[in-house]
């Protein structure tokens, strides 16, 4: 198994968080994984990207140049990253905030309207996670219930917040 | 005092700026004097609260030169101590590693490479090798070079250039890029938490002459003999150094007929391209050096006389390659593949190189990255 994923959004919409927590919950899994972030300087705003691979066998290259699957939470990250998809890769978008459709036939699309639904729980800040379990739910590469377990590693001290990281992830599954 | 963070073995995914700096903590790194720089920032970042934990000191020092002699005294006291930068400020360090060289003592330094020449970029490059290999600063000397190509290395490297480094007394660095310092994978500290009261006490350091005769730590020898005796026994010192700590990892190499020399990033890329090229039944193997210096000569010697092809990847332009080519003397075809500026190449070009390399299809002038020697 191997799985090479980019996720991508603006700062702020948690992508780089939303990555290592993919990463943390391979690595609890026994698995091989690379993280590797690339964002501006600001704080806010500005574009965030990070490629995740997760793989059964050891992992040499940590770039990703043709992802498997592409998890686009603006509009220029769908704009950057779709053309890059694997032929049959998975797209998943965010629909709440792209308006256009994707131009390509020969992947895989789900939309997911992740600010909305994550209003609906209480945050739109749990968007992130709305997306992460569309992809866990999809892709089998983690499992929705050791995505959960990692949730106390990746946000320690913000415990707060678990239950509804956890009905994200939960919404978002359902929408595989 | 002495607050274990990680437990010996457990994995932990952090980013490899951060495994360096924890590993410089676990491995008795007490100070640390720094000046920001992207892409290194989690090293200061984070030892300026994690040293507190463990009772030791915290500068960001007015600048790199002034980082770099607070490392001097911090030395010359017997501690272990810390500084990390990018290139550009590596260059201003290098007045005070030449004099750290010249008065022996054990420092550790760390260069996450970008991309350059001068102010350059913030990505991921090698084009540091000669700054690094070759001392960088003035007079003759030498420096221990490890290079990591993974987070794991980024985490256990420093305590063997703090050994290293204590044994030989000698500045000891871990040269990589900021693709490794960025980059998280699983971590697991593979060496036990360093007791600093139980390091060995070390004969020439400050700490106060009562009831022994004084000590004087200098680098100016006006009498040139007493400067070239000095030269003398640092190249003695040197040679063994040279003799005893050449690291290297060799991958695939038995029944190779092309070989790749890369370290660090570019080594991983080109395990990726080798995977490929085996699959197509090309045989391809890697030469990793671990320490550049040390360089692993002899290696590069045998496998030049037993294997046709020899291919530098490398994400510089034409730096490694200088070194192979001159301990594979001849004896093997030298191809050279190269990406600066901040451009990491990834395995389908480098598979693409690696075939071109092995039909020799390379035209003369023609513009390419790869280039026939």
């Amino acid at each position: 198994m191997r799985q090479e994923v980019i996720i991508s959004g603006f700062g702020g919409q948690g992508v780089i968080k939303a990555g290592v927590l993919l990463a943390t919950t391979a690595m609890t899994e026994n698995k091989h994984c690379t993280h590797f972030p690339s964002y501006g300087a600001e704080m806010r705003g500005g574009t965030a990207n990070c490629s995740i691979i997760v793989s059964t066998d050891e992992i040499a290259s940590p770039i990703v140049n043709e992802p498997d699957t592409v998890i686009a939470m603006n509009e220029p990250s769908l704009d950057k990253f779709e053309p890059k998809l694997k032929k049959g890769g998975l797209l998943i978008y965010n629909s709440s905030l792209i308006s256009k459709k994707p131009s390509r036939s020969d992947i895989e699309i789900i939309a997911v309207p992740a600010n909305e639904i994550a209003e609906q729980i209480g945050t739109t800040k749990c968007a992130n996670m709305v997306v992460m379990g569309t992809y866990a739910a999809k892709t089998n590469a983690v499992s929705i219930d050791a995505i959960k377990a990692s949730l106390s590693v990746v946000f320690a001290g913000k415990d707060k917040f678990l239950d509804i990281n956890k009905s994200a992830l939960d919404e978002g599954a359902k929408l595989k | 005092m002495g607050i274990e963070k990680y437990k010996k073995g457990t994995k932990v995914l952090i980013k490899g700026n951060e495994a360096m700096a924890e590993g410089a903590v676990r491995a008795g790194c007490r100070f640390f004097g720094g000046y920001p720089i992207t892409p290194q920032n989690e090293v200061p970042e984070y030892l300026s609260w994690r040293l507190f934990e463990v009772g030791g000191t915290f500068i960001q020092a007015e600048s790199e030169v002034a980082a770099i002699n607070m490392l001097y005294g911090a030395s010359a006291c017997g501690t272990r101590s810390m500084t990390s930068s990018s290139g550009c400020g590596i260059s201003l360090k290098q007045e005070g590693i030449s004099y750290i060289a010249s008065a022996e003592l054990p420092i550790f330094y760390a260069n996450m490479i970008r991309g350059g020449p001068g102010l350059g970029n913030i990505a991921p490059c090698q084009g540091d090798y000669f700054q690094a290999t070759r001392g960088g600063g003035h007079g003759d000397y030498r420096v221990i070079v490890l290079a990591p190509n993974s987070v794991q290395e980024m985490g256990n490297f420093p305590k063997l250039v703090y050994d290293l480094a204590d044994k030989y007394r000698i500045p000891a660095m871990i040269l990589a890029d900021g693709l490794l310092g960025q980059m998280m994978e699983p971590v697991s500290f593979d060496f036990d938490w360093v007791d600093i009261s139980k390091i060995p006490s070390k004969d020439y350091i400050l700490n106060g002459c009562k009831g022994r005769e004084r000590r004087v730590i200098n680098t100016l020898h006006m009498d040139v003999d007493v400067l070239e005796k000095h030269n003398w026994h640092l190249f003695e010192k040197y040679n063994k150094i040279a003799a005893n700590e050449i690291r290297f990892e060799e991958r695939y190499t038995d029944d190779a007929e092309l070989i790749i020399v890369a370290y660090g990033t570019a080594a991983r890329i080109a395990v990726d391209a080798i995977v490929k090229a085996r699959k197509e039944g090309i045989k391809v193997g890697l030469l990793r050096p671990i320490t550049l210096w040390p360089f692993p000569e002899d290696v590069v010697a045998k496998l030049a006389e037993r294997v046709g092809k020899i291919l530098v990847v490398e994400m510089s332009l034409g730096q490694l390659v200088e070194d192979v080519r001159m301990f594979a003397n001849g004896k093997s075809e030298i191809y050279f593949y190269g990406r600066p500026g901040g451009v990491v190449p990834n395995p389908e070009e480098v598979l693409g190189v690696i075939k071109r390399a092995m039909k020799s299809n390379i035209k003369a002038g023609e513009f390419c990255h790869l280039k026939k020697l």
